[in-house]
């Protein structure tokens, strides 16, 4: 964009600009011109009243001094007045005095020179003129009134504004010397400011690039004064952190998956390897082909298992929910379990009540609660034998409002201290691990729980483990028929 | 049923050469179409049994150009296969116009086994229901809810019914136990365990049983079938 030698310039003006750009120098600049417009307007406001005030006065002086040289032309006449006005011409911080023939010929007074013509208008006005003393140069000015006498004579009376402009003079330059300050200051003030800030945001910028760039420890240094840019810091700084314990969790999930999923693979290899290295014989090579099918769709299997339960998770598998009843749900999967559970000698209980509407997936719950029917009856048993006949119950009811779907068996339950981890994907307790399985199906039941808004428990069922999903019921609704 | 026109479009030749052998080698005939607007063509123009469409195509995707071949008139039955094995999914193909859902992976077995049953809805014409079913000496009532063997009755759970009637409506064609879950439960997760084996083999406890010939065939790989005659 720059030429070679332009180049320093072009950095200037680049950091000039970010200058001019921070909200902070926009601000104070805002503040600083509202400030100079009241400054102006406060000092443009004295200013006028002080000249206002000195003119009264100036004005109230004359008025006085004429009413006295009135009353000594009544009494005297113009000989009087003569006398009069010589003597006070005379005194020190006189005012001015001047009385002229009607052809304007001087007779007595302290004013030497006026323009020519003023004295031919009578009333009141502002004129340079001359004193005795400085010859015939009119480099005083002087606010005056004139009189025509009877006869002609002429009467002025007035009084020097020297002061007054004095005064004009000092008040004008510290109007310009505040104004200067106000904006001088104010520029010097934003300055500042927006260099801090904008010091701080680009402190702010370069560690986030950092994170940005993969070092995910960086974190925001707080100036410690508690003002908003601290309070963003350290929401920033929160929100890394949280982001760094989620990415620590889907590094460990991702890490056991890979895990997980490595096991059967390498099985999977391993059977088609022997099959390859021993079988001849074309029925040999079939079975370990079909065993091959069957161990990938088990992990095709486990694939599904984990999306369905990442979407659930995600909570964007919302399209296609309904109004269902849950009840009916839970004797439908339990039917289709119940034979099978004959089958193992189970007995398949149900306790269900009617009407519980709930809005959501009637399939995933369906899918939930097959899965825990089935965890049920495979490890809802006592390994010691001599037990009683194991009995599973499938049970649906209200509770505090909430629809409760539980599963309970009267096994060996699984341990308080295990019962948070078996919901995690992937986790199998240690008696589970020699009956097949993957560990996920606890994760798919809570995922669906969540999505539901609900929640999922395993508690002791005394002897035993009992698994429910607690749903939120739809809310207007009291008890009522649902055709099945 | 033999010698289905059978048109596949899938944008992955891989598959599509994969499932236009495996047709073929069952003895029916398969068009390809590469993307969307070709297998639209294709399918506008040919007389087909069945259309197997992916979900995702390029140039038209699989629910639009179900969509559109459906306001075109076009009946012909369409099985959806679809890498998105979701619930709702399924719900947005079947309401796009599509007859059957299959998510990828599949097993060629389960997806022949729809097939058929697709082709031969359409075969079948009015597309009433029978009021009963015969098959072989085995007799199944549907306003009655009566089954006999033989002449004799065979007393049946309702879901047994429902099981046998299903079996009986396809006779002759092979049954997944997922096309059981689906139709006679009517969920679509996949239930591990063996629940629907053992439904069948109580049933068919009840309906073999004593008798010389069997009428649930298992086929290996694949599922069941209701079939007169024939070897267990």
């Amino acid at each position: 964009m720059s030429a070679a030698g332009t180049g320093a310039t072009d950095g200037v003006l680049a950091r000039l600009g970010a200058l001019f750009r921070t909200t902070a120098f926009k601000l104070s600049l805002a503040y600083l011109l509202v400030f100079a417009a009241f400054a102006f307007f406060a000092l443009g406001y004295v200013a006028w009243n002080a000249r206002r005030v000195l003119d009264d006065q100036i004005v109230s002086t004359i008025e006085a001094e004429i009413n006295g040289l009135s009353d000594q032309y009544a009494s005297g006449g113009i000989r009087r007045l003569v006398s009069v006005v010589e003597r006070r011409s005379r005194e020190p911080g006189a005012s001015l005095y001047l009385v002229t023939t009607p052809a304007g010929e001087h007779v007595a007074g302290n004013v030497e020179a006026l323009p020519p013509g003023t004295l031919a208008e009578p009333g009141q006005t502002e004129t340079p003129y001359a004193r005795n003393t400085d010859g015939d140069r009119l480099d005083h000015r002087a606010i005056v009134r004139i009189f025509t006498l009877p006869g002609g004579f002429r009467l002025l009376v007035g009084r020097d504004v020297e002061e007054r402009d004095r005064l004009r003079a000092v008040i004008g330059r510290a109007f310009a010397w505040s104004l200067m300050l106000v904006v001088g200051l104010g520029f010097l003030g934003s300055w500042f400011i927006a260099q801090r800030v904008l010091k701080r945001v680009d402190h702010m910028t370069e560690i986030t690039r950092g994170i940005m760039a993969g070092d995910l420890d960086g974190r925001l240094t707080l100036a410690g004064t508690g003002d908003e840019l601290d309070r963003l810091a350290s929401n920033l700084n929160a929100m890394l952190d949280r982001i760094g314990e989620l990415m620590r969790g889907m590094r460990e999930v991702s890490d056991n998956i890979a895990h997980d999923l490595k096991t059967p693979l390498t099985r999977l290899r391993n059977k088609a390897d022997a099959a390859l290295r021993e079988g001849r014989d074309p029925d040999a090579l079939r079975a370990a082909l079909e065993a091959n099918i069957e161990e990938s769709d088990n992990l095709i299997r486990v694939f599904n298992a984990l999306l369905m339960i990442a979407r659930l998770e995600a909570g964007n598998a919302r399209e296609g929910l309904a109004e269902f009843d849950a009840g009916a749900v839970a004797l439908e999967v339990a039917e289709l379990y119940e034979a099978v559970a004959e089958e193992r000698g189970v007995a398949l209980k149900t306790e269900v009540e009617d009407g519980l509407v709930l809005h959501g997936s009637r399939e995933l719950i369906g899918q939930a609660m097959a899965n825990l029917i089935d965890n049920a009856l495979k490890y809802g048993q006592k390994t010691d034998l001599s037990a009683e006949a194991p009995v599973v119950c499938v049970a649906a009811g209200r509770e505090n409002g909430d629809v409760v779907l539980s599963v309970a068996d009267r096994g060996d339950g699984i341990p308080e201290a295990e019962r948070g981890r078996v919901l995690e994907r992937f986790v199998r307790l240690e008696t589970a691990r020699t009956r097949p399985g993957f560990g996920l199906g606890l994760s798919l039941v809570n995922a669906v729980a969540r999505l539901h808004q609900g929640s999922f428990a395993l508690e002791d069922n005394a002897p035993g483990l009992r698994a429910s999903l607690r749903l939120p019921a739809l809310r207007d609704q009291a008890p009522r028929e649902v055709a099945a | 049923m033999s010698d289905m026109r059978l048109l596949i479009i899938e944008d992955d030749r891989e598959a599509s050469a994969y499932l236009s052998k495996a047709f073929r080698e069952a003895g029916h005939v398969a068009d390809t179409a590469d993307d969307g607007l070709d297998g639209y063509a294709l399918a506008r123009e040919g007389t087909y049994d069945v259309l197997v469409v992916d979900r995702m195509l390029p140039k038209l995707d699989g629910l639009s150009l179900i969509r559109s071949l459906r306001e075109q008139g076009v009946e012909t039955p369409v099985l959806i296969l679809s890498a998105l094995g979701q619930v709702d999914d399924r719900v947005k193909g079947l309401k796009a116009g599509g007859d059957d859902y299959l998510p990828k992976p599949y097993a060629f077995s389960e997806l022949m086994a729809r097939i058929e049953v697709l082709a031969r809805r359409r075969g079948g014409g009015s597309g009433a229901e029978a009021t009963s079913y015969r098959v072989g000496d085995l007799e199944l009532d549907r306003l009655s809810h009566r089954v006999a063997r033989a002449g004799q009755e065979i007393p049946l759970q309702p879901r047994e019914f429902r099981l046998l009637e299903y079996l009986m409506r396809h006779a002759g064609q092979v049954v997944t136990r997922t096309m059981l879950l689906e139709h006679v439960w009517d969920y679509h997760f996949d239930p591990q365990t063996n629940v629907i084996d053992v439904h069948v083999s109580r049933l068919r406890a009840k309906v073999d049983k004593g008798f010389e010939r069997p009428m649930i065939h298992t086929v290996r790989g694949a599922g069941y079938m209701v079939r007169a005659g024939g070897e267990a």
